[in-house]
């Protein structure tokens, strides 16, 4: 299929627009979907989310050969989710399949967000762990700058510190 | 009229009503966040019967947890809400279209409508602040607030590495969009939105135009938010993009100058007779009158206009759609009888008032 705004390049990205609870689909190729979403609307209410991963997979899946070396048949146990479902789809079935999928979304995660480590806010409850490792980072990073400036004292009160951190986590 | 102005009172929301830091470009500023339970099918993979457990445990989060800061919250199924009303809440921007389709399985969670706190919509949970003016610091606040007081409750879906997980993986991290409406005529008018617009995709931001289709804004209102939502924390992301509209806004005070030196009473003629139009005309269909409105309010905020008050602008954005229309007119109307009934409201409620 061709895209519908230039009729030349094959179409890879499909959006869909909903405005006034009126749903229409665009099928485009990457240049025209790129340009479309800098320069105008999604629609009024826009998506939260766009459904232009499908050319993501496509790069991700190619650079690193995805598609072979992991069988489709890989089932998420929690809410019965298949890979191959979720390429189609482009939504992931619960919370588990981060962990299930987590090798084939590292690249696709990758290719959207330029980055695949979560940096912002940690839950209070369930977070605990991390809460502890973070704190262990930023101590280290402080140890250093002391050792740096020879405050060789304070930084053994961090060391002891981050060594009483350490012994908490599992 | 005083008596569109009570109706029209009882379904105004805060958003439209404040004012505050660059309130006459700014129209709104929002954050949203979206959270999902531990070991939980997501929406789309949900039944009836365990979207309606999310609901429950969503529902006694708000009650025992939310309601100790937030003591105006209420959670409120769907499908009890009648269908203009649901209308009406999509117009102000309180739930989304998509909330709207799922209309069986989903529910709201509302204050005086500054908070909103979507269940099943993509996610099991899309927290929602919506503030006038530029207030991103301040919507992140509340919007971390009520997720905070939620998580009390509920278990939340947390990946060590990926953050807060989201059906969809584009939003998978911080969850969060945070975006802000802005009006922007001067760099409409002056051709210059495209180059600053299109410029924003370095600083990692998208631009919508509001309201349409196609590649023309209606009533010059942009939004922008940022793409993505993971790699950077979410004080990053709210200073990242406060700071950019900081510029837009300069931009568009300078562009406003160049209209008022190089056009002068050109400029001056233009905004009257959109005003003009506004205060006579007898059919209005949505486009126009948001064309129209813009100029207005532009005419009023470069203080060619004077006696109205900036805010009825944004009011009357809202207002004007279908469901407020007829909510405030009181009756069901076919997309004709609404264009009739738009001009009246907008000739009622656009007079001169101390002039
Ligand atoms: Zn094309
Ligand atoms: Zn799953």
């Amino acid at each position: 299929m061709y895209c519908q705004q230039c009729n030349q390049r094959p179409a890879t990205v499909y959006i869909t627009k909903i405005i006034n609870g009126e749903k229409s689909e665009m099928h485009l190729c990457q240049e025209c979907a790129t340009k479309m979403q800098e320069t105008s609307g999604f629609g009024w209410d826009p998506h939260f989310s766009m459904n232009l991963l499908s050319s993501f997979f496509e790069e991700a899946e190619s650079a690193l050969n995805l598609a072979r070396n992991f069988p489709k048949t890989d089932r998420c146990e929690t809410c019965g989710l298949t890979y191959s479902s979720f390429r189609q789809s482009g939504k992931l079935g619960c919370s588990d399949c981060y962990n299930t999928f987590m090798a084939q979304l590292s690249p696709v995660i990758r290719q959207i967000h330029g980055s695949e480590k979560h940096t912002g806010k940690i839950p209070e409850r369930g977070g605990e762990q991390l809460h502890i490792k973070k704190k262990i980072e930023q101590l280290k990073d402080k140890m250093q700058e002391m050792v740096q400036r020879e405050e060789f004292e304070k930084a053994a009160e961090v060391r002891d510190e981050i060594r009483r951190l350490e012994g908490k986590l599992k | 009229m005083v008596a569109y102005k009570d109706i029209i009172k009882r379904i105004r929301s805060r958003w439209m009503e404040g004012s505050g830091a660059q309130a006459d470009i700014v129209i709104s500023s929002r954050v949203r966040l979206a959270r999902n339970l531990q070991g939980i099918p997501f929406p789309h993979l949900a039944d009836k019967q365990t979207a309606q457990e999310v609901i429950n445990k969503v529902k006694e989060a708000i009650d025992t947890s939310v309601k100790k800061e937030f003591p105006t919250i209420q959670l409120t199924a769907l499908s009890e809400i009648d269908r203009l009303q649901k209308q009406i809440l999509f117009e102000k921007h309180l739930i989304s279209s998509q909330l709207l389709e799922q209309d069986e399985k989903a529910a709201v969670a509302l204050d005086e409508e500054e908070i909103s706190v979507m269940v099943n919509e993509e996610d099991h949970l899309r927290i929602q602040c919506l503030l006038p003016a530029l207030q991103l610091h301040e919507a992140w606040r509340k919007a971390d607030m009520v997720d905070n007081s939620l998580e009390r409750k509920l278990d939340y879906g947390f990946n060590e590495q990926f953050g807060y997980v989201t059906a969809c993986p584009t939003n998978v991290g911080t969850g969060m969009r945070a975006s802000v409406m802005l009006h922007l005529p001067g760099l409409v008018m002056t051709k210059r939105a495209g180059n600053v617009l299109s410029a924003l995709s370095k600083f990692g931001l998208v631009v919508r135009g509001l309201y349409g289709e196609g590649t023309e804004a209606l009533g010059n209102l942009f939004q922008v938010s940022n793409q993505i939502t993971m790699g950077r924390n979410e004080e990053e992301i709210i200073n990242n993009l406060s700071n950019v509209t900081q510029k837009i806004v300069d931009q568009e005070r300078e562009a406003r100058q160049v209209l008022k030196k190089e056009l002068g009473t050109q400029l001056e003629d233009k905004l009257w007779r959109a005003y003009g139009t506004l205060r006579y005309a007898r059919i209005m269909d949505t486009q126009q009158a948001l064309s129209l409105l813009s100029q207005v309010r532009l005419g009023v905020d470069m203080k060619i206009i004077k006696g109205i008050d900036p805010r009825i602008m944004t009011e009357l954005m809202i207002m004007i759609q279908p469901g407020c229309l007829q909510y405030i007119m009181g009756q069901e109307m076919n997309p004709n009888m609404r264009d009739v009934y738009r001009a009246h409201l907008l000739r009622e409620r656009i007079k001169i008032e101390n002039a």
